[in-house]
């Protein structure tokens, strides 16, 4: 029997080519270390619904999302949704928004705060999480703190309380023109561990994936059904076909 | 029973009456029941199959987004996440339509090329071709309009580069740029005239040339891997001996082949959907913002061999207008392979190594330049980019040389066959 070579090696490299999205992003930026959150895991995301209520909704909105949308995806009683985490809004159908106006953002910290409902598809949730622990020390800014992933930022370090302050050490490298990042020192202790940080971190990058698409779970338990489904689809019409050819010579 | 003008007994019933009325009989045996195909399709003939199935997805779920779509610069961006979020299924939809764009163009992509093995595009199957290229450029045109709608940053941006491509046009190049957009720049009337455009006028102009395509196929019938006409050996009542009824062999065949594409298409649908960036693009999660452009502006990867092909060129006397010049040169240059190609044979079976190799390097050179044309043009990327695009044009315009002199093998009188 012939083989034939070109259709072959055609078919493998269409699906190899296939595949290689998964393997690849299509932006590449610097290699961050990654986030580790789980969007299925619910009580980081009820952490991270309390983080991102008290700690980020006072200047950044998240204005396609609905407060009960939330409770109801996270298992939050309607009466503990109002009662902790509606801040500027008392009713549960409104969608989140901040109470720091555009014009006054603007007046204070030079620019737009952007809203946060698509954050973490816009930019990953490596880099929210990378940048939410880069924030150093740096008197020449107007905030007093700069960030090793997004220098220049014009957002004030709002959880130094809970990280304490540290100081980057650049490195020169011979040949380089600017010093590169080293490390970072700390300065003065916060009221959270290096660890707990890292997890108060953690289940607010969470709960920024879970708003950036709030179907995202049920999407993929979903998706295990209609596979299940097209598996036995196909293995039926495969049957089918071979039963029909049958009485083809 | 009394015979109807025209000599023929019509059959009884509801079955009779229409089709006293209107050819539905006539038209199901001559294009499905008593349509001959032959029988020795490979998988390569799914693909024309899948287009028609994906270009009624894209229809369908077209038709449900439009419902809830806002085409207004002011509201589109917060309309889409408004179906991604509060449109019951909404989610589903817009996954299917952005994935299904992507998707024809991956079976729109191997069905040409299942053509260009098989020699499909050779005498009788001319226009055939001419249809299928004028269905693929509508299908360039259909996908660009549509990636603005969504009014993130990369669809602006994508836009206005594409856009701008127009104004090199010597002396006319601004006022078309103008002309196009309705505006001095991308903007809501831009956004309202694409649209209309995108769901109404190349939709319809497409359904049209899938039928004339459809048509002129039946007309001359299908070409097969071993590229040999199956209607010069027919039996006593005229049926091709190497042919099968369309209904009911090849809608089985396209049946499991589309449980197979399927599993695919939902893979990617229910847990991939942005495919890492390649079908959804991170900086499309942005509002669209004239002030600030995205880091790395690139078209969706199914243009990038065409872009890559346009920046491959260098500007000479103060004008990128070259570089366009072969961006669309490339496209056209499909067009003219029924006449470019002198092979006495027409599938790439019974041709000799040269035509083999330059379909190879034909094939290899379009995935280079797609890659080339996703990454910033840095490094060794601009040289790459014009080496294979040298490559691509080699393959058309060298076609009537190497197709001539290049051997052949003997092409069998019947197709080749093995019962499963």
């Amino acid at each position: 029997m012939r083989i034939e070579i070109l259709p072959r090696a055609t078919a493998l490299a269409a699906v190899a080519l296939l595949l290689l999205p998964l393997a690849a992003p299509a932006e590449e930026g610097p290699s961050l270390p990654p986030a580790g959150n789980d969007v299925r895991n619910r009580d980081s995301l009820q952490r991270g619904a309390r983080n991102f209520m008290n700690y980020c909704s006072g200047c950044h909105s998240a204005k396609f999302v609905r407060y009960n949308r939330v409770a109801a995806d996270l298992g939050i009683p309607e009466a503990e949704l109002k009662a902790n985490l509606m801040f500027t809004s008392d009713k549960s159908f409104d969608t989140i928004q901040s109470s720091l106006s555009a014009a006054d953002a603007v007046k204070w910290f030079g620019i737009a705060t952007p809203d946060l409902s698509l954050i973490a598809r816009a930019r990953g949730t490596d880099y929210l999480y990378a940048y939410l622990r880069s924030f150093y020390a740096d008197a020449s800014r107007p905030t007093g703190v700069n960030n090793v992933v997004l220098p220049g930022t014009a957002m004030p370090h709002v959880l130094v309380d809970l990280q304490g302050l540290q100081n980057a050490v650049f490195k020169s490298e011979a040949g380089e023109a600017t010093p590169v990042f080293d490390h970072f020192e700390p300065v003065a202790p916060g009221r959270l561990s290096r660890e707990q940080y890292d997890e108060f971190v953690r289940d607010t990058v969470n709960f920024l994936q879970y708003i950036g698409e709030p179907i995202e779970v049920k999407r993929r338990n979903l998706g295990v059904w209609v596979t299940l489904f097209l598996m036995a689809f196909t293995a039926f019409a495969y049957l089918l076909n071979k039963e029909y050819w049958r009485d083809v010579h | 029973m009394a015979k109807d003008g025209y000599g023929t007994t019509p059959a009884p019933g509801l079955w009779g009456w229409i089709n006293a009325r209107f050819p539905l009989e006539s038209m199901l045996k001559e294009h499905i029941t008593e349509y001959y195909a032959p029988k020795n399709f490979n998988y390569w003939y799914l693909f024309g199959s899948l287009s028609l199935v994906v270009l009624v997805l894209q229809l369908v779920t077209g038709i449900f987004l439009t419902m809830s779509y806002k085409p207004n610069a002011a509201e589109a961006f917060a309309s889409v996440e408004y179906i991604m979020r509060d449109v019951e299924w909404g989610w589903l939809i817009r996954y299917l339509h952005s994935t299904g764009a992507s998707a024809f163009f991956i079976v729109v992509y191997l069905h040409m090329f299942r053509a260009l093995m098989y020699g499909s595009y050779r005498a009788p199957r001319e226009l055939l071709w001419l249809f299928g290229m004028v269905i693929y450029v509508c299908l360039i045109a259909e996908a660009f309009l549509g990636y603005l709608l969504p009014w993130g940053n990369m669809s602006y941006w994508g836009a206005q580069v594409i856009v701008s491509l127009f104004g090199t046009v010597p002396v006319i190049g601004e006022s078309l740029a103008e002309w196009i957009k309705g505006d001095y720049f991308i903007s809501d009337i831009t956004l309202n005239r694409f649209f209309a455009l995108h769901v109404a006028a190349i939709p319809l102009v497409l359904v049209f040339l899938v039928v004339a395509h459809i048509l002129a196929l039946h007309q001359v019938g299908s070409n097969n891997p071993d590229g040999i006409e199956i209607k010069k050996t027919k039996d006593a009542r005229g049926i091709p001996l190497d042919g099968v009824p369309f209904h009911p062999y090849m809608t089985v065949k396209d049946t499991f082949g589309l449980g197979v594409f399927l599993l695919l298409f939902c893979g990617i649908v229910f847990f991939a959907p942005t495919m890492n960036g390649y079908f959804l693009e991170a900086p499309n999660f942005e509002q669209a913002n004239p002030m600030q452009t995205p880091p790395h502006i690139a078209p969706v990867w199914y243009f990038t061999p065409f872009y890559a092909m346009l920046r491959a060129v260098p500007s000479y006397f103060g004008t990128q207008v070259w570089g366009v010049i072969v961006m669309f040169a490339a496209l056209m240059l499909p067009f003219f392979l029924p006449w470019l190609d002198r092979s006495p044979v027409k599938s790439i079976r019974y041709k000799g190594w040269i035509s083999k190799l330059a379909l190879a390097v034909f094939a290899l050179s379009f995935v280079v330049l797609g890659y080339c044309g996703m990454k910033p043009p840095v490094g060794n990327l601009p040289l790459v980019s014009r080496v294979f695009t040298a490559l691509y044009f080699a393959f058309f315009v060298l076609m009537p040389w190497y197709s001539r002199i290049d051997g052949v093998k003997p092409v069998p009188e019947r197709v080749t066959y093995h019962a499963h």
